[in-house]
């Protein structure tokens, strides 16, 4: 369908975007890739009066080595994560999983900063970032401000960033020899994950889970349980612990339960193959 | 040596694969307003008021038009059988019955204005009870027509014995949901009309140019002379654009009663709920025999749900019973059924129509009997088959099928799958208690094609022009099929004139006086005949034409297919071009070398095939991972495999989409959840390995190129295939059914409940 009318500005560089943020307030929104946000406006289900197009913004579109992380700008598109060599040897399961996000189209338009900043518990990057406990960098007219991932989720489709704020910049820890998996159950291969698991492990493990609640989930119970020397499988047992998954279409609440604990089982296995 | 029989590439592609088509949307009409409609939110609802006025005042809006602005007769229902109180408005006025029935049409000066006026329409509903489970339909106390009585739209029943299955020594029955689909053509409905001089243009996204000019004549009251239907380039079809909807026909009526063109194109959210959905029987399977595998008894009675307005839908279970016990040789069988009205979208014809339902039931069922005796599937098949020397072969329903040789079928694919190495696969993984265990699904097909009736008709025209090129003009409406290619085979074969330069022309009722139209498999065994037929008549007006010239007798006259002239046995010097003998019965009588016919079938055709499919479950998930797809697929004679093979690729997809993926699905208030792309399960490349397809050529005699119908094998062949293979995936468990589609969580839950009862 057409979307309600909308006015559109190009932002020409981060202030200026910042500066039309604050100008409209919640009125507005950013486009980047647009691959969450047009779809939802053609069903007209969201209907911001403001576009600001920060598509443009090349200096935001980078992977960068910062010492003891990787530093990636917030409009690097799916695919340059995932064919990114820093990236690849470094943060593996970042790299592989960008290579899982819906589609081609999708993953040539769509941006990891759009992604996270989109909150949705059901797509994928996000837990990635949770899993490796990466940081948030924002933008706003304060200046800069780092958010640690798990402090980043608030709600559906709501996260820490404020109308005024943009997210710039995502890092993530180098974690090196850490075995890692990400297991994604869905029925077609563009689709959203029914249930997903991002697993990192070494010494301390790092497990977060899609589309098990209304934000991208930390599976805290199932972290405890390894530090206290349990088994893959028996640590499994634990992670639908604290969810509440949707029932939907793709399956029930309970079927997702169950799911979530074969996946991690799975995940946590095929990372400590890896690592 | 004859093009026919060659993997020829497709003519039409050039141009699609480069400028791309011209679909109804890029027609240019120079001040076109545009159409939206206001559609229904609830499923059964009297509607008690509606204002317009604000939507009146929206910008750009030209005009607003409710039901009662309309001077137009309801749609009768589409089958004298059906239950004549089953109207169908044009706009709903009094009582809405499905989420997506047209209330309100709004014409706007640009497109983008009419959905914004549209949310400035409200509608006010006093909410009814909705009849959505067609199993409750019958016996509800909520009728969608109270003046008809019932909510039955049509009963065929053909009759019940209560001793069908006396002497069989064993007899199982499974209740099996044959769910609704949705056709998903690519290109969405579109029409665009235009007036001159009281004369009708309108364009249409249609199989069937002419069954739209004729809707339009008898809908709008207008003679055949009057409208001019072209049917452009179209975008898939599936059966569910054949005939017009009322928000396509009424499009010429509003550019009429404006005064200018007037054009309309569907969202895809609109689509999946305006446009006919398929399938959707739920159908009670009966099969009993002797423990050797004989099967002697079939029964399969079917509930199918027609939607809100009865249509071809309600239908489908004619052609069901048509082809009730399928390949096999079953000594006594029964089909009876009943269409039901449900407060959903009205079902259509959709890749198969009404054949898939049968062949699912009767494959299912020959499964579930395997099971029960504990044969292989394939021996209680082959024990069963109508065997090569038995046709012409009339059925228990009395179908006679016209030729066939189903064990041939059966041996090739079993052989292709290297079925018993898959069967050593899946006895290691049951012992050794894998995770993901190994499913071998087969089903043995047979369909009918250009029928269901003999006499079916359809028009072709040859004509070979002053530059020695042809023009063909076809009656059949290719909206993928690849007719350009096709037809142009069959005329370069006949007159030996080169494939790029014979043009085909089709979905222009100008330019095509009369024609039937593409769907039911039926295009190359009745248009391409007529064509055929068309050019053996041009090639005998040239034979005639050609020995006056040369002074010979017409019996001497040969053509040259490598050269594309006419000369005399055994002196190719002594010749005459296409376009000599163009220009000189141009010259003799002014009509040239031109041919018409209307070719009529005698009896419809039986394309038959076998199909394997392999899948691995994941029992811990119930993930079902379809890994190879092995398809017999016997078509009669084979004009171009590449066109051939396209069919049998997407039939295969569509209809593995069916057993995996695809399902219409509503809330109990009728409300459907399925109603985008994201939502529905459409299949991908992604979901589907390569397809193994094996050759094998029939031919029958009911038509001279020995040709049957292609378009709809693949879709009926492999749904059973898959769905049996989840199954045998999971018979070690005790499992012996599971419905459609085999989502996850299904599969997950028929193992959980089989080895909680063990």
């Amino acid at each position: 369908m057409i979307p309600s009318a909308f006015d559109y500005v190009r932002a020409a560089s981060v202030d200026e975007a910042l500066a039309q943020l604050a100008e409209h307030g919640d009125e507005a929104k950013l486009l980047a890739g647009g691959h969450s946000l047009l779809p939802l406006m053609k069903l007209r289900l969201a209907a911001p009066t403001v576009l600001i197009d920060i598509g443009r913004l090349r200096d935001l579109s980078y992977v960068r080595d910062g010492g003891n992380h990787v530093a990636v700008g917030a409009l690097t598109r799916h695919r340059d994560v995932e064919v990114s060599d820093l990236l690849r040897a470094e943060v593996p399961l970042l790299a592989h999983t960008a290579g899982l996000v819906g589609d081609p189209q999708v993953r040539h338009r769509g941006t990891i900063g759009g992604s996270v900043a989109h909150g949705d518990p059901a797509s994928d990057l996000p837990a990635v970032v949770l899993a490796l406990g990466g940081t948030l960098v924002a933008r706003g007219p304060g200046g800069e401000r780092e958010i640690a991932a798990g402090e980043f989720f608030h709600g559906f489709l709501e996260t820490a960033l404020a109308p005024d704020e943009m997210l710039t910049e995502i890092r993530l820890p180098k974690r090196p020899g850490a075995g890692w998996s990400y297991q994604k159950f869905n029925r077609r291969a563009q689709d959203w994950a029914i249930v997903g698991v991002a697993a990192v492990r070494n010494g301390g493990a790092g497990v977060a889970l899609v589309n098990m609640g209304s934000t991208p989930l930390r599976a805290t119970a199932v972290e405890q349980a390894l530090a206290s020397g349990a088994s893959p499988a028996d640590a499994a047992a634990h992670a639908a612990e604290g969810t509440e998954p949707p029932d939907d279409l793709n399956g029930s609440a309970d079927y997702r339960r169950h799911l979530v604990q074969v996946l991690v089982r799975r995940a946590l296995e095929e990372a400590g193959a890896r690592g | 040596m004859s093009i026919l029989g060659n993997r020829v590439v497709r003519k039409e592609d050039p141009k699609f694969l480069t400028v791309g088509g011209t679909y109804v949307d890029d027609i240019e009409l120079e001040g076109a307003a545009y159409v939206t409609y206001v559609r229904s939110t609830m499923a059964h609802a009297r509607i008690t008021s509606i204002d317009v006025e604000e939507a009146r005042k929206a910008p750009g809006v030209v005009a607003v038009y409710t039901g009662a602005d309309l001077d137009l007769e309801p749609f009768p229902p589409t089958m004298p059988m059906f239950n004549a109180a089953m109207t169908r408005p044009w706009l709903a006025t009094e009582v809405v019955r499905f989420v997506g029935d047209p209330v309100v049409a709004i014409v706007t000066e640009e497109r983008y204005q009419g959905p914004d006026a549209a949310e400035l329409v409200f509608v006010e509903y006093e909410p009814l009870p909705a009849v959505v489970d067609p199993e409750q339909s019958e016996g509800s106390d909520v009728l969608l027509f109270p003046e008809a009585g019932t909510n039955v739209v049509v009963e065929l029943a053909f009759g019940r014995s209560d001793d069908l299955f006396d002497g069989c020594e064993v007899v199982v029955r499974q209740r099996i949901v044959n769910q609704r689909v949705a056709p998903c053509p690519l290109e969405v409905r579109a029409a665009a009309a235009r007036w001159d001089d009281g004369r009708l243009t309108h364009w249409a996204s249609s199989q069937t140019a002419h069954g739209t000019r004729d809707a339009i004549c008898q809908r709008l009251g207008l003679e055949p002379d009057q409208v001019r239907v072209i049917a452009p380039d179209v975008g898939g079809g599936f059966g569910a654009k054949v005939g017009g909807y009322p928000e396509e026909l009424l499009v010429p009526w509003l550019a009429r009663a404006l005064g200018r063109p007037v054009r309309w194109v569907e969202t895809r959210s609109e689509s999946m709920v305006g446009l006919g959905h398929g399938r959707a029987q739920i159908q009670l399977v009966e099969i009993g025999g002797k423990r050797d595998g004989k099967v002697e008894a079939y029964r399969v009675t079917v509930l199918q749900d027609a939607g809100a307005y009865p249509q071809f839908g309600a239908m489908l279970p004619y052609m069901t019973r048509l082809m009730t016990t399928g390949v096999y040789a079953i000594p006594k069988a029964e089909c009876n059924s009943k269409s039901v009205l449900t407060n959903t979208t009205p079902t259509v014809a959709y890749r198969g129509a009404g054949r898939p339902e049968a062949a699912a039931a009767v494959e299912r069922a020959m499964d579930l009997f395997a099971a029960e005796l504990g044969m292989d599937p394939a021996e209680v098949r082959r024990v069963n088959l109508i065997r090569a020397d038995q046709f012409p072969f009339t059925t228990p329903v009395d179908t006679v099928y016209d030729t066939g040789d189903y064990e041939r079928a059966l041996d090739l694919v079993l052989d292709a799958a290297g079925y018993s190495d898959l069967r050593a696969e899946q006895a290691r993984r049951r012992q050794a208690g894998d995770v993901r265990q190994l499913g071998i699904g087969l089903s043995v097909y047979v369909e009918i094609t250009a029928g269901p009736f003999p006499g079916e008709k359809e028009w072709g025209a040859v004509e070979v022009r002053a530059d020695g090129t042809a023009l063909v003009r076809t009656g059949t409406s290719p909206h993928g099929q690849g007719h350009h290619t096709a037809w142009a085979m069959i005329v370069s074969d006949a007159l030996g004139i080169a494939l790029d330069d014979v043009e085909v022309v089709h979905g222009d009722t100008d330019v095509v006086p009369t024609g039937t139209g593409t769907f039911g498999s039926r295009s190359l065994q009745l248009g391409g005949m007529a064509v055929h037929r068309a050019a053996e008549d041009v090639i005998e007006q040239a034979r005639q034409l050609a020995a006056e010239l040369l002074e010979a007798n017409p019996d001497d006259i040969v053509v040259d297919k490598v050269g594309g002239r006419l000369h005399v046995a055994g002196t190719p010097a002594v010749s005459k071009s296409w376009a000599e003998l163009a220009g000189a019965a141009a010259a003799n009588d002014g009509g040239g070398l031109a041919a018409e016919v209307l070719f009529e079938s005698t009896m419809p055709t039986f394309p038959f095939g076998a199909h394997v499919a392999v899948v691995d479950v994941d029992t811990e998930t119930g993930r079902v991972e379809l890994t190879r797809f092995v398809a017999v697929d016997d078509a009669g004679r084979i004009l171009n495999p590449l066109l051939a093979e396209g069919q049998r690729h997407g039939g295969i997809a569509q209809g593995v989409a069916q057993a995996l993926l695809e399902e219409v699905r509503y809330d109990p208030d009728g409300n459907p959840v399925t109603s985008n792309l994201a939502d529905y399960a459409f299949i991908s490349a992604a979901e589907l390995p390569s397809f193994e397809l094996v050759p094998m050529e029939t031919p029958t005699p009911a038509n001279p190129l020995g040709a049957k119908g292609i378009g709809e094998s693949g879709s009926i062949g492999s749904t059973p295939a898959v769905q049996n293979a989840v199954v045998d995936a999971l018979s070690h468990l005790g499992i012996r059914h599971v419905d459609m589609p085999a989502s996850p969580e299904r599969v997950w839950r028929a193992i959980q409940d089989a080895t909680a009862t063990r």
